[in-house]
């Protein structure tokens, strides 16, 4: 008889007012007692809707079952047949509008917690089968992947098992893309991600930090000089915009790039790192993401009192995963929601002081279906604020296109490939993740990474 | 890693390096630079590539003391390595139709223009340099910079070696003299670009300017040396480090680098904790 109970086993974490000074993980796990309970939760429907809304289709009710008998291993086989980075995805994905929101157990109550089971899963696997993969035997052939973000993860992970020899250039001094550069320790701790890459070098992936391609190297050069068979781009969306205000130069404004990096890849929270970072009172963080929650609590962690999120609609509309945004509030970010900034204060010697904002009302829907946010005239405040973290949306860095002929993009400079292969314009040339479709998800580029080793696999064996 | 094969006090205050590092010694050009790591608890700096040696694989950097990564990398001696050295970043100088040109390098500036004057004058454009500093003690690449120009200028602001005076005032009376000039690069202190398109500006000679403003990936991820040229914001590391003087935000430029005025004092303390613990670890 299937656990009836309408709500998911709670996961432990820490208190937010604990939380919110350090940058350990906010979330501990499951203990296995926990994650077998929660797991009878699952009713096995034989349609298994919630396949569905997983975009690389984790066989959910099959590792889940084995949850709940208790044998970890098989279900880690079952996730890792389909996806590559389970402890990466069951910390971060959107659950609530992808597997979870086709649970039938969502239609009263809430769904089976499919992304906590999938981590826990991940993480005995981590702590209990510590073995490295052996490096497999080698086929003679080999693959460039530039770029080392979960697309390039998967692609790299599969082409080695396959036999390619691989080679992984990163332009950062660190592999894992927006995994060690965007994405905090205190939801994604940087240890599984270095697990991931070490793991890859057991299979003999060479991992060559400090490559721009496009500056260092080319794509030509890589295929017609050093002798690679094909390439895979994974180069993500990595490129900030401004809004074009008024006192965006000024100093204590913030791209979430920059900001994010200097916490989270140079370390600015850690007093052993060189990395200098504003010590910030009151900070305001203008977006409504992923990264902006992330930059958000990343600034009350740094020791700011006040932190603002300032977002042009409303909350229903926030891009950001749900999570996020309650420990957000949690933690004690204030929400100023329909608001849209329209200048940056100069306290008189050039630095921040204030952001100058109007109010918005929902109007009519956009093209994207979400109701318009129209100013509301003369409804302008300021807050008060020292720093400003912009965090309104990156594209795709123009490097590699403007350095490779032959390379297709559309009118906002995201690759063109094949849906079905990954190829770009180019043969030989294979792309995926955010820099073809944009800033996304880790799920999808890790989708778009398994999509185009498999391709790449078929055009080589048949070259 | 990255070996350091050659090092050269020149000054009290500038180091020179040469670092193995082939990748970017194959493909530098003038103009552009590298950003290094010292190790892994080190930020990310930026520095001109002052010279390479494509058969060796080498890179020479050359740079002022001035905080706390810097001391780090002119603490590595010859056989050390440092963990992280990235390029050629940054476009490379165009010289489309030059034949005259005058650069002009204000102190550490000079080893940022060295290799520009270098470049022009083996293309056979004709190079006036002028090279300004404080004092005799802190003149740099007086040889080299001569070896690659028609006509050397020396200025000190105190007369102790060379002419006494600014640049700026070496440069108008060269214009008033008659050299005409295609292009004036001018390499050094914000204050001195600013200056030195200020005075070519009346007369309408093509001024670039090499900014420097705070950078961390040097890829154009960050925004954080984003400066204003022409009333629109670019990415020094990417769109430049080269502009057009006559339409750089200067005043903004120099606020903006101030930003971490504070940390950077309470970094350099901690340099001698960082200075410790390096001698320390060479002993064990
Ligand atoms: C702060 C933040 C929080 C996020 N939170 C979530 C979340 O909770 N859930 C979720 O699903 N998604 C989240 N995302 C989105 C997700 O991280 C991305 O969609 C995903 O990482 C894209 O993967 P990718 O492989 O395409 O590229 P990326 O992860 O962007 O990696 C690209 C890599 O390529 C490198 N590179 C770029 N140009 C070059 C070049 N010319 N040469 C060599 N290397 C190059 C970059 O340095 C980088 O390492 C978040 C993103 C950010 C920024
Ligand atoms: C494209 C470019 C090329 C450069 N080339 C040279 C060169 O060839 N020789 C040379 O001596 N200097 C050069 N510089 C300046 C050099 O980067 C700084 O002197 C160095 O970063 C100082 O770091 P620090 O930790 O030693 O000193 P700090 O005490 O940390 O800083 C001193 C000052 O240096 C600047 N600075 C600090 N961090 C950075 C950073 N990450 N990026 C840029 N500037 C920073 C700020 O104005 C700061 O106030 C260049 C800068 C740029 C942007
Ligand atoms: S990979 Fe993501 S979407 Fe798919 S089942 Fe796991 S948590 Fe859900
Ligand atoms: S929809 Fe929910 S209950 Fe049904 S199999 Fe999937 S996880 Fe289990
Ligand atoms: S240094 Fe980050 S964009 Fe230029
Ligand atoms: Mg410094």
């Amino acid at each position: 008889m299937a656990n009836m109970s309408l709500e998911k086993i709670k996961m432990p974490e820490q208190a937010p007012d604990v939380r919110n000074k350090n940058f350990e993980e906010v979330a501990m796990g499951y203990t296995a007692e926990m994650a077998m309970e929660e797991a009878t939760r699952c009713l096995n429907c034989k349609h298994k809707p919630c396949v569905s809304g997983c975009p690389v289709n984790v066989r959910i009710p099959e590792f889940i079952a084995e949850v709940a008998k208790g044998d970890f291993m098989a279900a880690y086989k079952i996730i890792t047949s389909t996806n590559a980075l389970p402890a990466v995805c069951g910390r971060v994905c959107p659950q609530e509008s992808q597997c979870e929101s086709k649970c039938v157990r969502a239609i009263k109550g809430e769904a089976v917690a499919i992304g906590r089971l999938e981590r826990f899963v991940a993480d005995w696997y981590m702590a209990n089968c510590d073995e490295m993969p052996e490096k497999p035997a080698q086929n003679g052939k080999k693959v460039a992947v530039i770029g080392s973000g979960p697309s390039s993860l998967a692609c790299a992970g599969d082409l080695a098992k396959a036999g390619y020899a691989v080679t992984i250039f990163e332009a950062f001094h660190t592999a894992g893309g927006v995994l060690v550069y965007g994405i905090p320790e205190f939801r994604l701790p940087k240890a599984i991600v270095q697990k991931e890459i070490d793991k890859l070098s057991a299979m003999g992936v060479e991992v060559m930090t400090n490559m721009v391609i496009g500056k260092v190297l080319s794509i030509d050069e890589i295929i017609d000089d050093m002798g690679y068979d094909a390439v895979f781009i994974g180069t993500g969306a990595g490129l900030p915009s401004f809004m074009g205000i008024p006192g965006e130069a000024l100093v204590g404004v913030y791209s979430a790039n920059e900001y994010l990096t200097r916490i989270n890849l140079m370390k600015a929270y850690i007093s052993d790192y060189d990395t200098p970072i504003r010590h910030s009172k009151a900070v305001a963080v203008v977006g409504g993401g992923n990264v902006a929650m992330d930059a958000a609590r990343c600034a009350k962690r740094m020791g700011a009192e006040k932190v603002y999120i300032v977002y042009r609609r409303s909350e229903k509309e926030m891009p950001a995963r749900l999570e996020e945004i309650h420990h957000a509030k949690e933690e004690g970010i204030e929400f100023h929601l329909l608001r849209n900034p329209v200048k940056i204060l100069d306290d008189g010697n050039g630095q921040v002081c204030g952001i100058e904002c109007l109010k918005m009302e929902l109007g009519e829907p956009d093209a994207s279906g979400r109701r318009r946010p129209v100013p509301v005239e003369g409804s302008n405040y300021v807050i008060d604020v020292d720093t400003v973290v912009m965090s309104i949306g990156t594209s795709p860095n123009p490097l590699i296109r403007s350095t490779t002929k032959g390379l297709e993009t559309n009118r906002k400079g995201c690759l063109v490939v094949n849906e079905e292969t990954n190829q770009t314009t180019r043969e030989g040339v294979y792309a995926g993740g955010d820099a073809v479709t944009g800033a996304a998800t880790v799920i999808l580029a890790m989708g778009a990474g398994k999509k185009a080793a498999a391709a790449i696999d078929e055009y080589l064996k048949n070259k | 890693m990255f070996r350091i094969v050659n090092k050269k006090e020149l000054n009290s205050a500038v180091t020179l390096l040469e670092i193995e590092a082939p990748f970017v010694a194959k493909k530098a050009k003038a103009g552009q630079f590298i950003i290094f790591r010292v190790d892994e608890f080190s930020e990310r700096v930026p520095l001109t590539i002052a010279d390479y040696d494509r058969e060796k694989g080498t890179v020479t950097i050359i740079f002022q003391k001035v905080g706390l990564s810097t001391k780090l990398l002119a603490a590595k001696e010859v056989g050390d390595s440092i963990r992280d050295f990235v390029g050629p970043l940054g476009v490379a100088t165009e010289y489309d139709g030059f034949k005259k040109v005058a650069v002009v390098g204000g102190g550490v500036g000079c080893a940022i223009a060295y290799p520009q004057a270098k470049a022009l004058h083996e293309l056979g454009v004709e190079v006036d340099v002028i090279a300004g500093f404080r004092n005799k003690e802190i003149v740099i690449l007086e040889d080299e910079m001569s070896a690659v120009s028609d006509n050397y200028y020396l200025m000190t602001d105190d007369g102790t070696k060379g002419e006494k005076g600014f640049v700026t005032d070496k440069l108008k009376s060269l214009i008033e003299a008659g050299n005409q000039y295609d292009a004036v690069i001018a390499i050094g202190p914000i204050p001195m670009m600013k200056f030195v398109s200020l005075t070519t500006k009346p007369y309408g000679i093509k001024t670039i300017v090499s900014l420097n403003p705070i950078m961390i990936d040097g890829t154009g991820m960050c925004g954080g040396c984003r400066v204003t040229v022409g009333g629109e914001i670019k990415f020094a590391c990417v769109d430049g480090p080269d502009f057009d003087g006559h339409q750089v935000d200067f005043d903004e430029l120099m606020n903006r680098n101030s930003v971490y005025k504070k940390e950077e004092a309470d970094l350099a303390e901690k340099h001698i904790c960082r200075m410790d613990k390096m001698a320390h670890d060479l002993i064990h």
